[in-house]
């Protein structure tokens, strides 16, 4: 018979895992596309991290980013359109032992789903969002999305779009308890990597937006930035990302930006000309909704019956002599 | 008793009475709430069965003496147990003839009915007051009410400074003395009713009370008593909502995720004050699909969760329902109905979501549908449900109203079972090669694996999707899955056992109801056999599925008529006929599935049905039968 602590560290020799153990189906996006980058980072991050694949659960709206849980081989829950965080959340307020992961799009999360992460971000739950934005909807073919650039021709705005794009990091940034905001662009996977990997370590909420090209749709929407490295500023920092040195010969214009500097954070956010690469904003003092709420006793024997009986007791009419003692 | 004030109405001896009705109103704020809440819990303990109503206004705070602006509480006491808030009232306490004359204009008040009604506003400085107290106590007077004029005021100013806050208190001592109620239990009730108070102001309060008392026994002619046979059991006196709320304390269930909604808010405000202590929670989300949502998510990660609606939300959370249907995740939704559609009714009564639930979300998304019939069902009913979602992976609708969800009456105190506890999170292995859906080909039920569980993963999805979870759109496959949900209903159906008819097992007439009618149903069969009748009733608890056994009750009646609280066409309308006709929702069902000739009689006038409306149209339809067939 082995101790309890013998037999988790058998196991844990047991589960070293590779790659495969991470993969699922085919992916079935279109040739090109920038959600198979980042599910390479993601797979190489749960094999990094060696996470269980029975404890790890990736959770989906609707829309080509949605279909990411099919493609790994652990928990994963498509749900529907625009309402991956509160199912994600009541995942993890009920198991706050699993790691949970969410993949949207800039339809899903922007515009259906809007309003699940303004509060999302409030709640600050320890989980990792992936907004996977490549500015317009594909799945249901090419219709402008929230993040179109004005004049956007479409199916349903033949003639451009009307208004100006929403901007994910300024929206994130002004919302009450934001406590990780990052970019990364899926041109660049070394980074992309590593700001995914720092968004799975930050505790609390961890909102990546990740750029991320269409090449059916929107093949030439990125190309300003492609075409002129100087137009991507990455953001380096000791307590931040580090691009490595090919990266950085290659992206030269550079800032060293403290994420702990939220006035900073939000001007960076706010130069539409330029895409800031790294993490804009950390905060990790800010307390999770899950800590908060699970403070309390947890469920134990009897304490339902406890708790059932005490509350009949403020209710109750004793016949005659047959109330107890107090 | 006070000998002193017998001598001074020695004529006035307590006349013995089965049952009565009364009713406290007031301006909001002023406390007849808890004077009636405190009323029936004391007819409670003295062993009278008592079924108290709210009378709510719309607004948090309607102007003072206006006519929509009635607050307060309608008891029905009774010698027996009491299962509905019965007919007109026989007695109304009223502070002001505003409030009163709101209840008048609703049709609430028997013929005659005995009003007491505060006498200070006779003399009031303002004259547009002076005057319309004047002249709405010479209609009430002329309309043969029992108006009697009692100083209110006056007397509890004697006692303290300001009447406002106590008047509550000495109308409930005049009523412990009109029914015969022990004054020293009434005491004791005020304390229990102001424990957040101070001492100070608990034994003001019952000083109130006190000389209430003593003024009845001294100034008014009148007495009852309505002889109780006290239980022997203990009994737990609660309305819908908190029965409700116990349930899924009871129902081993964890979280619960709700938006607020009026009228089912109450089942979230009682448990966000008691969930916390047995491990559980509320949550409250930032609306109504993200409650659905969320409970969804807890579900799927093993712990079956609740979320607590009415109409509005019910009809924002379908498209989460429907995902909960397909991806066959345990999960109960509670929908305390209000009047519909859109924002409707909030505050009002209403049974017209039943074809909503068992219906609603698009395409065919089978779900569970139990609508408690009273008070005690409220509470296991809950319990049901949990135990329904998890063993079917199914979605259970518990659909109450707002007549249950404020009503209050007395149930035995439910007993413990260990059976009611959820087992705990299987984190178990999964043997190798099986499938996340491996659905049983009889009853389409199958294993859930919930995460955690090593060699389970899969990805769930609201896609058409076959055994292994895969999304797939071929036909076949499709069609597997579309039987296989449906399955489940029919193995549940397979379990439930039929209804038993109340009354005679054949005759003339047969009632259907469902949900909150059960008691005025009852009540109404019972009257109705005592003047020789042949009426019986069925009251349906599952509404889907329904158990097996009903087209053979049905059968043995020459008429079926249900008693519906919610819209159905009227023939009298001159462009309604048979053709075109929308019936009510249980007898569109009841004729869809038995092809029965189920008539309905529903009224939708944002009040529960009273026993009185049924006899009339039973008596007028049996009448026109006679007719017909002579």
């Amino acid at each position: 018979m082995t101790s309890n602590a013998t037999s988790h560290l058998m196991r844990m020799f047991e589960e070293q895992h590779s790659l495969e153990d991470y993969q699922g189906g085919v992916p079935r996006w279109c040739t090109g596309c920038g959600d198979n980058a980042i599910l390479t980072a993601v797979q190489r991050l749960c094999r990094d991290e060696d996470l269980r694949p029975e404890k790890t659960v990736f959770v989906s709206g609707i829309g080509c980013s949605s279909r990411f849980p099919h493609y790994m081989k652990t928990y994963g829950f498509h749900g529907v359109h625009g309402r991956a965080l509160p199912i994600a959340q009541g995942i993890k307020l009920a198991r706050p032992d699993l790691h949970v992961f969410v993949n949207t799009g800039d339809g899903d999360c922007c515009s259906i789903g809007a309003a699940h992460w303004i509060h999302a971000i409030r709640y600050n739950m320890n989980m990792t969002l992936m907004l996977h934005d490549n500015n317009i909807y594909g799945l249901t073919k090419k219709q402008a999305s929230p993040t179109s650039p004005i004049g956007t021709k479409s199916n349903t705005t033949p003639r451009g779009s009307y208004l100006d794009a929403m901007n994910p990091l300024t929206v994130t940034l002004g919302v009450q308890n934001a406590s990780f905001v990052a970019q990364a662009v899926d041109w660049i996977p070394d980074m992309l990597y590593d700001i995914i990997s720092a968004a799975f370590h930050h505790k609390g909420f961890s909102f990546v937006r990740i750029i991320q090209r269409c090449p059916e749709f929107m093949p030439k929407a990125f190309d300003p930035w492609l075409n002129d490295p100087q137009r991507s500023l990455l953001l380096t920092h000791d307590d931040g990302v580090r691009p490595s040195p090919a990266i950085a010969k290659l992206y030269r214009n550079q800032e060293q930006h403290d994420p702990a500097d939220i006035d900073r954070a939000r001007e960076i956010a706010s130069d539409a000309e330029t895409i800031p690469v790294g993490i804009l904003y950390r905060n990790p003092s800010i307390p999770c909704y899950e800590d908060i709420r699970l403070a309390g006793a947890r469920r134990g024997p009897g304490m339902m019956r406890a708790g059932l009986e005490a509350e009949f007791d403020k209710f109750t009419i004793w016949p005659d002599g047959q109330q107890p003692a107090a | 008793m006070n000998a002193t004030a017998a001598a001074a109405v020695p004529h006035r001896a307590a006349v013995d009475i089965q049952q009565h009705i009364v009713e406290i109103v007031s301006d909001s704020g002023e406390g007849a709430q808890r004077c009636g809440q405190s009323l029936g819990s004391i007819a409670a303990r003295m062993g009278n069965g008592v079924w108290t109503t709210e009378i709510i206004p719309a607004e948090i705070q309607p102007p003072a003496r206006s006519i929509a602006g009635a607050s307060g509480n309608r008891i029905r006491l009774g010698s027996t147990s009491v299962t509905n808030g019965g007919d007109e009232t026989d007695l109304v306490v009223a502070f002001n003839e505003q409030v009163l004359l709101g209840r008048v204009r609703e049709g609430e008040l028997k013929p005659g009915c005995v009003i007491l009604l505060e006498s200070m506003w006779r003399e009031h400085r303002d004259a547009g007051i002076r005057a319309a107290y004047a002249e709405t106590y010479e209609r009430l007077v002329n309309d043969g009410f029992r108006v009697i004029e009692i100083p209110m005021e006056r007397e509890c100013l004697k006692i303290v400074s300001d009447a406002r806050k106590g008047k509550n208190m000495w109308a409930l001592g005049m009523l412990c003395c009109i029914y015969s109620l022990d004054v020293a239990l009434g005491c004791e009730q005020v304390a229990v009713a102001l424990k957040k108070k101070s001492a100070k102001v608990i034994e003001a309060n019952q000083k109130l009370l006190q000389a209430g008392f003593a003024w009845a026994e001294e100034n008014l002619d009148f007495k009852y008593r309505i002889p109780a046979i006290k239980a022997t059991e203990p009994q737990v006196v609660v309305n819908g909502n908190t029965a409700l709320a116990l349930g899924v304390l009871a129902s081993g269930m964890e979280i619960c995720a709700m938006y607020p909604i009026t009228p089912a808010t109450s089942v979230s405000h009682y448990l966000s004050d008691v969930f916390e202590r047995v491990g559980g929670l509320v949550h409250q989300a930032e609306d109504e699909i993200a409650a659905a949502a969320f409970t969804i998510g807890a579900s799927y990660a093993g712990k079956c969760a609740v979320t607590v609606t009415s109409g509005p939300g019910y009809s924002l959370k379908q498209e989460a329902i429907g995902l909960a249907v397909m991806a066959e995740i345990p999960m109960v939704v509670i929908n305390v109905q209000r009047g519909g559609p859109s924002t409707g009714q909030p505050t009002k009564v209403e049974q017209g979501d039943l074809l909503t639930v068992i219906y609603g979300s698009h395409g065919d998304a089978p779900k569970v549908v139990i609508a408690p019939s009273g008070i005690e069902d409220c509470f296991y009913s809950v319990i049901t449900a949990r135990k329904i979602a998890e063993t079917f992976n199914m979605v259970v609708v518990v659909l109450s109203d707002s007549s249950l969800a404020t009503a209050q009456t007395q149930f035995p105190r439910p007993q413990f079972d260990e059976e009611w506890q959820a087992p705990p999170v299987d984190q178990s292995p999964v043997p190798a090669g099986a499938k996340p859906y491996d659905w049983d080909e009889f009853t389409g039920l199958f294993q859930r694996m919930v995460p955690g569980q090593p060699g389970g993963m899969h990805t769930i999805t609201g896609l058409a999707h076959d055994r292994n979870s895969r999304v797939a759109y071929d036909p076949a496959t499709n069609e597997e899955g579309l039987r296989h949900r449906s399955l489940k209903l029919a193995a549940l159906q397979q379990t439930l056992t039929t209804p038993a008819v109340f009354g005679g097992p054949e005759g003339d007439l047969l009632l259907v109801g469902w949900g909150s009618t059960r008691g005025a149903i009852e009540e109404a069969v019972t009257r109705l056999q005592a003047e020789g009748r042949s009426v019986s009733s069925l009251h349906l608890t599952f509404l889907q599925p329904m158990p097996s056994g009903i087209g053979e009750i049905l059968r043995r009646f020459k008429h079926v008529v249900t008693i519906e609280n919610n819209w159905s066409d009227r023939l009298s309308d001159d462009i309604i006929n048979h053709d075109n006709r929308r019936y009510s929702a249980l007898a569109w069902m009841l004729r869809g599935r038995y092809l029965v000739n189920v008539d309905c009689w529903s009224e939708s006038r944002g009040r529960p049905i009273k026993p009185v409306d049924i006899c009339n149209e039973v008596r007028t339809r049996l009448e026109k039968m006679r007719g017909t067939r002579a």
